[in-house]
């Protein structure tokens, strides 16, 4: 009985470590057109893995549907752009990503996170 | 990088009465050049529009397709402001529920008014609590656990997650308890119901608190729009109607009565009046407008009531862009915070690594019963767990302060740049126009032997009228105001830093420093001697020759802003070094130097060789500030580690400085280093406060102090701590509402 509870606390140690940090496979998307919508609730974007092509405008349209005030805005760090976002109200954040590379966008707090990755 | 990020902007419609509407306004939209896309919203009668297209534009389009138009601006915030609230009383509604339901459970829990759980009635009676504090958990604690839910499917944790897991399973492990009593060992045989219940209602409670204190984070904001009038007395048709200010349009007529506000930017066209612009420029005394002077929106008329032309609306005004502009730097995070979101990003999962440690340890090495043990320590590992208080503790400061110090007129661009402001050890000050008032006046006129005074005026009137060195602006000034009258110049030549060279009837003249005399052979003989008595004066001297001798001398000299000696002294004593640069001689620089008490100065600075100067200064090991003009100090200003622009209040959008002084006087620069210093402080205490709690507290509730002291941690006090925990940030951020630079 012991090795077993001992075994299974390990098992999901090594879980937690698996997917949260070494699996990868998050909700993407491609943008494709010019505009992505990226609903914003219950503390995820979806979709949190953006790719988008360097030298190309993209479009974002943030859908923010969480009162919560954690979500209220969205910062892009690296690429100094930011925004605050109504509830309910869809919001675009239009601009052309010049420099490849992975861009964290995150709330204040850092507790949504997203990844724009620009090819 | 050359970013281009702009957010579309959003135009009311008031008169959308049917569906098709929507298309002709989209078409109309669509077919105006530069707009990329146009989507109108029936529902709540918006249409967003992106692309480079001034707001006027747009609302011509719509009104031509037979629509009207307004932008959308204020209506946002105000509509933002209510959800706010909404979510507020939503929040406190679900505290009271929450916390009734709770205290009646503690109540029959520390009461024992039910009966035995081993019994069948007392099952019953357990079971009633169960489903209570299960409606308990889903009403007032659903979010948490879709939150949890989604996260977990996208691979994430954050602090729902914690919380869900913690008073989940509480929840199932007490009603498990209350279905199979006989399956648990009889010391452990207790429910946690209380516990998840009252920690649900305490994180409602502090959530709605911190709701209401970060409210408070943004009121600098709040102050700014709340500048800006609500309506707009508008001539239309020949008749003066109020209007709502979204309505007002480009080349609109407004009028403005004594003591009410200007709705927007524009050009005075009838009638004259003082306004205040306080606001803006710091200037405390009403500025007198007369037609064709230009008008800011937000400032105050004082007197006379007058008419002018709407020039820039909406977005485009200049306290509309402030407010972007502030809003924008308050979204910015310094470097100080990048730890603590680098610890934020993997805090969550590590806790959950630490709670199933914690039930191991417990279960393995722990005294009987076990189970109890193992459960109370790991809820209260999940529940004490604070990531919002790591993550809060240096936006929240930087909201706070950057609004802080837009209201002292310094407008700060990143948060970066608050931080390096309050870590500067020398400030460089340009003299022209930062410590002086930038306005030069002719103050001497000594011609030579052959010469008399107009005529040198005149020489030199007739060769700087071509030029833009506000030098040569006093030496016109002055000829203007002797009516003298100029002559016309074959041709003109600048000299960088050194002066000019003209040819006036047929022979060349020169205008410029002993320098440029030199470098031509020019003798200045007995006027050297005087230049260096009146460049000790703190006057610049200009030396003139016609035809390779010299006529005489002018001498300018720049008054200096009455504010200027007081400013310097309070950035010494905030510990900063304090130099003075300029192209001027060493002995005129040495005067102004030694009349405003700065610790050294660096003269005959040619304005390319500025950056230089700061480049050598940080090469000393010095933090380095410059302020400047924004201008001719571009290249000093972004090598500089923090740079400042000296404004005249409408020009906000300075690029090459990090921090823009809306108001002349230097004590923006020591407002912004104190309240730089005062931020960074802040958000150290929020740091340490918030990294000390985490790593204090989770070791407690993993029952550190058992083995020494027997104690282990309530749950309930867990949930209530980690509910302070993050309200005690905001509200430090907050105290520095109350800073006093």
């Amino acid at each position: 009985m012991e090795i077993i509870i001992n075994l299974i606390g390990l098992f999901l140690i090594a879980f937690i470590v698996w997917w949260f940090w070494i699996f990868k496979n998050r909700s993407e998307a491609r943008v494709e057109g010019s505009v992505l919508e990226i609903v914003v609730d219950s503390g995820v974007y979806e979709p949190s893995v953006i790719h988008a092509k360097a030298g190309e405008e993209l479009t974002l349209r943030f859908i923010r549907k969480d009162s919560n005030p954690c979500s209220e805005k969205v910062l892009f760090d690296g690429l100094d752009i930011s925004a605050d976002l109504p509830v309910g109200t869809p919001l675009d954040l239009t601009f052309t990503p010049e420099k490849k590379g992975e861009f964290d966008f995150t709330c204040q707090m850092a507790m949504y996170r997203g990844k724009l990755i620009v090819e | 990088m050359n970013n281009k990020s702009k957010t579309s902007q959003r135009l009311h419609v008031s008169d959308i009465s049917c569906a098709s509407c929507v298309e002709t306004i989209e078409t109309a939209l669509k077919s105006v050049p530069g707009v990329d896309e146009a989507h109108v919203n029936f529902a709540d009668r918006t249409a967003t529009v992106s692309g480079d297209v001034p707001a006027d534009i747009l609302l011509k389009a719509v009104s031509d397709s037979g629509y009207t138009a307004s932008i959308a601006e204020d209506k946002t915030e105000s509509e933002r402001e209510n959800k706010d609230l909404a979510h507020y009383k939503e929040l406190l509604k679900k505290t009271v529920v929450a916390g009734v339901i709770s205290l009646a459970i503690v109540a029959v829990t520390m009461l024992g008014l039910l009966p035995e759980i081993t019994t069948f009635k007392g099952q019953i009676s357990w079971a009633v609590v169960s489903l209570l504090a299960l409606f308990v958990l889903t009403y007032a604690g659903g979010r948490f656990f879709t939150g949890a839910l989604k996260s977990f499917k996208n691979h994430n944790a954050n602090m729902d997650t914690l919380i869900a897991i913690g008073t989940g399973v509480a929840w199932v492990y007490s009603s498990f308890v209350v279905i199979f009593p006989d399956a648990v060992s009889e010391i452990a045989r207790h429910v946690y119901f209380d516990t998840a219940t009252l920690i649900i209602t305490f994180i409602n409670l502090g959530s709605a608190l911190e709701m209401r204190a970060r409210g408070k984070t943004s009121e600098a904001i709040k102050r700014l729009i709340g500048l800006q009038p609500k309506t707009a007395r508008v001539l239309r048709g020949g008749s003066e109607v109020d209007i709502p200010i979204e309505q007002v349009g480009m080349d609109d007529i407004v009028r403005v009565r004594p003591g009410e506000k200007i709705p927007v930017d524009g050009e005075l066209v009838e009638g004259s009046s003082h306004v205040d612009e306080s606001m803006l420029t710091g200037e405390p005394i009403p500025v007198s407008k007369k037609v064709g002077d230009e008008v800011v929106g937000g400032a105050v008329n004082k007197s006379g009531s007058f008419l002018f032309k709407a020039t820039r609306i909406g977005k485009d005004t200049a306290l509309s862009q402030i407010i972007e502009m502030v809003r924008k730097a308050q979204n910015t995070k310094p470097e100080i915070g990048r730890l603590a979101d680098k610890v934020s990003s993997i805090f969550v999962p590590t806790v959950l690594i630490i709670a199933v440690l914690t039930m191991l340890i417990w279960f393995n090495f722990g005294p009987q019963p076990q189970l109890t043990y193992m459960l109370v320590t790991t809820m209260a590992v999940l529940i004490i767990a604070c990531p919002c208080a790591l993550g809060l503790a240096t936006p929240i400061s930087v909201m706070v302060g950057v609004g802080k110090a837009a209201e002292y007129g310094v407008l700060i661009r990143r948060g970066d740049a608050l931080q390096q402001a309050g870590e500067i050890s020398t400030v460089v000050l340009d003299k022209t126009g930062t410590i002086t008032e930038g306005k030069p006046v002719l103050t001497a006129l000594e011609p030579t032997r052959g010469w008399s005074d107009t005529e040198l005026l005149k020489i030199a009137a007739s060769v700087e009228t071509g030029s833009e060195h506000p030098l040569a602006e006093a030496v016109v000034e002055a000829s203007k105001e002797r009516n003298i009258e100029l002559a016309s110049i074959e041709s003109f030549e600048a000299v960088s830093g050194h002066g000019v060279r003209a040819v006036y009837q047929q022979k060349t003249v020169l205008l410029g420093n002993r320098k440029l005399m030199d470098d031509n052979g020019v003798k200045l003989k007995s006027l050297l001697e005087r230049s260096q008595e009146l460049s000790k004066l703190g006057q610049t001297v200009i030396f003139i020759s016609v035809g390779g001798e010299v006529a005489g001398l002018l001498g300018i000299s720049d008054p200096i802003k009455t504010d200027s000696k007081e400013a310097i002294q309070r950035l010494q004593e905030l510990g900063i070094k304090v130099v003075m640069l300029t192209g001027d001689n060493r002995a005129t620089a040495q005067s102004v130097a030694a009349l405003v008490g700065v610790d050294d100065f660096i003269a005959e600075v040619l304005p390319q060789d500025k950056a230089d100067q700061i480049t050598k200064l940080q090469k000393q090991g010095e933090k380095v500030a410059m302020v400047g003009d924004g201008i001719n100090d571009a290249p000093a200003l972004a090598g500089s580690d923090v740079g400042f622009a000296i404004g005249t209040g409408t020009d906000v959008a300075i690029e090459s400085a990090d921090i823009t002084l809306m108001r002349g006087s230097l004590f923006g620069v020591a407002h912004a280093v104190s309240i730089s210093k005062a931020t960074l402080r802040n958000i150290k205490e929020n740091l340490v406060g918030a990294f000390g709690y985490n790593s204090l507290a989770i070791p407690i509730a993993a029952g550190i102090l058992f083995p020494f002291t027997g104690l282990l941690l309530n749950p309930i006090i867990a949930g209530a701590a980690m509910a302070l925990s993050s309200l005690t940030v905001v509200t430090n951020a907050n105290r520095l509402r109350w800073f006093k630079p």
